[in-house]
């Protein structure tokens, strides 16, 4: 009798290896807004001359698991006059929407894992050839949760935020989008992976092709715009602490309170690697190629840019209202357009 | 598998718009459209056109943001009230109305696809890629169909202007 192997289910090791690799993918995020948490912690500690968590663990690197525990043992409470059924799925939009939009971003060239898989697996969840926009329409759709989130508790704080965040999102998509779309005009192409390799070699031999020098404005203005979208400091006035107690999530708790933040650290590190992708050349650098390290150049320039989202955040005190309005209408958004324009004219006039 | 993502997807397109008409609290109504909108761009994905997927996401559940914001800001009620009882008189002009225009619509339809004619894409990947690549649909609305592209335009602006101005004379 003839042995049965994995393959006669219709198993075979390539979609293992997916498999894997969505679980390592999804666990990695998870983590990492629990790493930022006691980033964000941390260096705001060292800004404002303090010390930070220092008692769980090894510099206080334990602290969010402890915050996880409290917050399980949270009692969940709901408004009496809430929406419960809105109310219930707004942090759930936010979260889901936010782990989605990074599935089509690569982190990785082809690797076989120093040989251990007979055929190369690429790094990243999914391949889509519109792959920008799709980050785009997802991380989009996660502004309804906020929304959400903030009509259904049926309370004043929450209301405002939840309109705040959707005046400022709808203000700031545009100019974000603008921003994609000059990097999609140098690429040719909507597949991160194509822009990715797009930036690979050097001018002179050591300036390597990333897009952030052809196009410093426009990262500028996608790097603004990504922290409005973000709802981050000095753009976070869905949750403006000082004027609507804690915006949007005032009524919520528990692990709903706790998906609310995942989410916004994840969107956080999708802006980031995305940024990543399309202006810094992803996971190219050095050797990369060579020794399959090309993830590790990723992370840090991902976590490059998450420092300084965190840095920004303790150094630069909120807008006013009717600033943020002037700021992107007037100024971000007619920025972009003229980018755009010179990005355009230039593609054509260089070929 | 596919007949059943198939299936799925158009039930759930099907039941979220009648949601959408029958719901009494507009915020439900608003949720389901969008839930609607990402059926359908499930569907379209089926049909090898994600780029048509995307742009549905993008402008049409991405416009219902503005339709949330009219329904929190300016009508701000969780519940419709009681539809007003209408004058018998005004009712029966309004279904002969409502009935003209559906049999105008349905005559619409027919006659567009009696010109385009009931055919399928076939299996030919040539073809099929062509209909989903965005240079290919670039290039077909900015020179074939430029035209209809440009009177498109003007009539959203048209309807833009005409709105805002009817929302002014209320005043």
């Amino acid at each position: 009798m003839s042995e049965l192997t994995l393959a006669d289910f219709g198993i075979s090791q390539a979609l293992i290896a997916r498999l894997v690799l969505i679980f390592v993918v999804f666990q990695a995020l998870v983590l990492t807004s629990a790493f930022m948490v006691w980033m964000e912690r941390k260096v705001c500690a060292y800004i404002q001359d303090r010390e930070g968590p220092n008692r769980v663990g090894p510099a206080g690197l334990l602290q969010p698991f402890a915050d996880v525990i409290k917050l399980v043992f949270k009692e969940d409470l709901r408004p009496k006059a809430a929406d419960a059924l809105l109310f219930a799925i707004a942090p759930i939009i936010s979260t889901a929407t936010a782990f989605a939009a990074f599935s089509v971003v690569p982190f990785g060239n082809e690797t076989t894992l120093f040989g251990l898989l007979s055929e190369p697996l690429r790094l990243e969840v999914t391949d889509v050839n519109v792959a920008v926009l799709v980050v785009f329409a997802v991380a989009s759709m996660g502004v309804y949760g906020i929304v959400l989130a903030g009509w259904s508790s049926n309370s004043k704080y929450s209301l405002l935020g939840g309109l705040r965040s959707s005046a400022q999102m709808i203000s700031y998509e545009l100019s974000y989008g603008l921003a994609l779309a000059s990097v999609i005009l140098l690429a040719g192409s909507m597949s991160l992976r194509e822009v990715v390799m797009n930036q690979s070699g050097y001018w002179w031999g050591f300036i390597p092709k990333w897009y952030v020098f052809l196009q410093p404005l426009g990262f500028f203005i996608y790097m603004t715009a990504g922290v409005a979208e973000t709802n981050r400091a000095p753009f976070d006035f869905p949750e403006a602490e000082q004027e609507l107690v804690a915006g949007y999530h005032t009524e919520y708790s528990s692990m709903s309170f706790a998906l609310f933040f995942m989410a916004e650290y994840i969107n956080m590190v999708t802006v980031s690697a995305l940024a990543t992708s399309l202006y810094l050349g992803g996971w190219l650098g050095p050797f990369s190629e060579r020794f399959g390290v090309g993830w590790i150049y990723f992370m840090a320039k991902v976590l490059l840019i998450l420092f300084f989202y965190v840095w920004m955040r303790w150094t630069l005190p909120r807008y006013r209202y009717d600033q943020l309005m002037e700021f992107g209408w007037k100024w971000l958004l007619p920025m972009a357009v003229l980018n755009l324009i010179a990005t355009a004219a230039l593609v054509i006039w260089l070929g | 598998m596919e007949q059943f993502a198939f299936y799925v997807l158009a039930g759930v397109t099907i039941l979220a718009s009648l949601g959408v008409v029958s719901s009494r609290v507009p915020m439900h109504s608003v949720m389901l459209l969008i839930v609607s909108f990402g059926a359908l761009a499930g569907l379209y994905v089926m049909l090898d056109a994600p780029f048509t997927a995307v742009t549905q996401i993008i402008v049409y559940a991405g416009a219902i943001m503005v339709l949330f914001l009219f329904v929190v800001m300016l009508l701000n009620q969780h519940r419709e009230d009681e539809p007003e009882v209408m004058p018998a008189s005004l009712l029966r002009r309004n279904l002969r109305a409502g009935v003209l225009l559906s049999v105008l619509l349905a005559i619409e339809v027919a006659w567009g696809l009696s010109q385009v004619g009931l055919r399928s894409f076939g299996t030919d990947p040539g073809e099929i890629s062509a209909v989903s690549s965005v240079a290919q649909i670039g290039l077909a609305l900015f020179t074939t169909h430029s035209f209809a592209f440009e009177v498109t335009s003007v009539l959203i602006l048209v309807s833009m202007v005409g709105a805002v101005v009817i929302a002014r004379r209320e005043h």
